[in-house]
């Protein structure tokens, strides 16, 4: 079978090789870019100054001001400078990262006061559970009745249709000033950011329901109260899964945000100290923690939805 | 050739005549009285039904039939309660029904099941909304699959299931609430002609077990005839009564009936009702020989 075709499946085996290329490809580029000189390599690692007054051991120089200094320094008859081709400090090589990936949480932070990775990725993931959880408590049911009785739906979202338009960090000094410093105004980031999409997202899923299937309840003798919990919501409910899902990672971006706000804590505070502290391996390690993290939970949600619907696939 | 002589639809021998008295002489279980139904359209109101007005008795089964758009399905879940009348009424063992309810089953042509829910909880879904508890429900359930001969199947998602078993699921889950009637809309129009005509003897065989009434809704003649007692023929725009005909096929049917002579000439005075042969629309005379360039080495393909 080809590997384009419409809306087929690819097989099994194949499906996993392109899966493979897909983290491969950029990888590799990375990996190009760093390992082969001739690609970029915009600066010079200056490995001994020669006569060069202002060089020293390991100081990046850009590659002009390298090949002029050692001009100069030939004509002049002085000790040459010698170097090696470098890119800047902010893109580490893939193995410095891979490095760093260990290092990051095994380093001990600089000043007492400071948090281990681990300790700052902790205080990310339960920003972004509060937050969540939150916003689900809420904003599940109103959508689902939003998306069941017209009423609930003219009463919730003409408010919503507007307020989703407000960018939640507009509200972070607000949040600060009526809830602290700590990590009360970064849930409620979190809970603004998701909350009011949520509702739409699942009003419209809900909203999406086959009316033939509440009919059918109907004509079975289902009153209001049945049709909304033994239809709507187990109807809707792998939608709202799947909704759920991609809610999930639009509030990993709020986290950035949030966590900016009050005393700034947590996964975002890390990357800017160590971004700080030109440990830019770090700050790459940081952010694919990040990735893995995000891809992880997807991964464990659609395991769980798979188990939870097992009506939804053959 | 000659044209094969049929009988008038309307005899009917002794025994059916003799059977259509009895049949006349029971309980209406479902009248329709003058029931109007009309939508608003985009460019002003249609009228989907006018002025139907039928009286259906206990136990019998009673086809609608007529052209596509005449109001069909319109009646019908208008019966289920899941339109509005415009005007006029329908009463149900002489009380008036308004909204939907469990004593009006309703099969589709859509399959309905509830996907999340396996062949047996279908079932017992209306069973437990009319009060049963969980442990009466799912016996009345089991005896329901096993009327529908799906016992190896109980525990299975409706996605598992083909069509023609979907289908029986749908009607074990309306009659497992012992309906009087159960509306049925073009429930095996999707089915392909052999699975179909499976259903078709196999909702004979329930019709006669059971005490229910069907209103049966199609669009194939065969169909209409080979399980009807009578056949009511609706006519598009408005959609009215044409005619209701009582099929002279004597009962309990067989699908060896199919070529004899009384079910052929009902069959071909309800063809001649839907699609009157003097109206040659100008619309379907396709001007084809004028797109396509004929190829010249074939001359003549009759
Ligand atoms: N909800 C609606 N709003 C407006 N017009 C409607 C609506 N439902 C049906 N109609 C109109 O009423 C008429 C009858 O429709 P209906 O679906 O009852 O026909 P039908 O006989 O079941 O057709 P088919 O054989 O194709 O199923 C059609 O002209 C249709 O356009
Ligand atoms: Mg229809």
């Amino acid at each position: 079978m080809p590997s384009l075709s419409v809306r087929k499946p690819l097989s099994k085996k194949r499906r996993s090789l392109v899966a493979f290329f897909s983290f491969a490809i950029p990888l590799m580029i990375w990996s190009a870019v760093s390992y082969l000189p001739f690609i970029w390599h915009p600066l010079v690692k200056v490995t001994e100054a020669g006569s060069v007054g202002y060089f020293r051991a390991n100081m990046l120089v850009p590659r002009e001001t390298f090949k002029f200094e050692t001009q100069k320094m030939a004509s002049a008859g002085l000790e040459q400078p010698s170097g090696t081709p470098a890119n800047p400090l902010y893109l580490p090589a893939p193995h410095e990262v891979g490095k760093a990936l260990y290092t990051a949480f095994a380093t001990e932070p600089r000043r007492q006061s400071e948090k281990w990775l681990h300790e700052s990725l902790w205080s990310s993931i339960q920003v972004i559970f509060w937050g969540f959880i939150l916003s689900s408590m809420l904003g599940i049911p109103i959508g689902i009745l939003a998306g069941t009785f017209d009423f609930f739906s003219k009463l919730f979202e003409p408010f919503i249709e507007f307020f989703r338009y407000l960018p939640a960090p507009a509200f972070g000094a607000l949040a600060v000033a009526i809830l602290g410093i700590y990590q009360a105004p970064k849930i409620a980031i979190i809970f603004i950011g998701t909350f009011f999409q949520q509702v739409l997202v699942v009003a419209n899923t809900t909203r999406k329901l086959d009316p033939a299937l509440l009919e059918a309840g109907q004509t079975l003798g289902a009153s209001n109260r049945s049709l909304l919990l033994k239809i709507v919501i187990p109807g809707v409910l792998p939608d709202l899964y799947r909704d759920t899902r991609i809610l999930l990672g639009w509030a990993w971006t709020y986290l950035i945000v949030a966590e900016l706000i009050g005393t700034s804590s947590g996964i975002t505070w890390f990357i800017t100290q160590q971004a700080r502290y030109k440990n830019f391996d770090n700050v790459y390690a940081a952010i694919i923690i990040i990735g893995v993290l995000g891809l992880f939970i997807d991964f464990l949600m659609a395991y769980f939805g798979r188990r939870f619907f097992p009506w939804k696939s053959i | 050739m000659t044209r094969l002589e049929l009988p008038d639809y309307k005899f009917q021998t002794e025994r059916v005549k003799e059977r259509f008295l009895r049949l006349k002489r029971r309980n209406i279980t479902m009248e329709i009285r003058n029931l109007t139904k009309t939508f608003q359209g985009i460019d002003g109101p249609v009228t989907a039904l006018k002025n139907i007005n039928l009286k259906v008795h206990k136990r019998e089964f009673v086809c609608v039939i007529g052209p596509s758009g005449c109001g069909k399905s319109t009646l019908i879940r208008t019966l289920a309660g899941l339109e509005e009348a415009t005007s006029g009424e329908i009463f149900l063992d002489d009380k008036v029904v308004t909204k939907p309810g469990p004593e009006r089953g309703m099969v589709y042509q859509e399959y309905t099941l509830f996907p999340w829910l396996t062949v047996k909880k279908n079932i017992m879904f209306g069973l437990l909304e009319s009060g049963a508890t969980k442990s009466i429900a799912e016996s009345e359930a089991r005896q329901w699959i096993s009327l529908v001969g799906l016992e190896k199947f109980e525990n299975h998602y409706p996605s598992q299931l083909s069509g023609g078993m979907k289908q029986r699921v749908a009607i074990a889950r309306a009659l497992a609430n012992q309906p009087k009637v159960l509306l049925m809309d073009e429930p095996f129009g999707a089915l392909d002609a052999q699975t179909r005509a499976k259903m078709q003897v196999y909702l004979m065989e329930i019709w006669k077990n059971i005490d229910i009434t069907i209103l049966f809704i199609t669009h194939d003649l065969n169909e209409a005839v080979y399980l009807a007692d009578r056949v009511v023929v609706l006519r598009a725009n408005p959609g009215e009564i044409q005619e209701v005909i009582e099929v002279p096929v004597p009962q309990p049917r067989n699908p060896s009936q199919f070529i004899t002579p009384e079910f052929l000439a009902t069959k071909h005075h309800i063809e001649t009702l839907i699609h009157p042969i003097e109206q040659v629309n100008e619309a379907d005379n396709l001007n084809l020989v004028r797109m396509v360039n004929v190829a010249s080495d074939i001359g003549d393909i009759f």
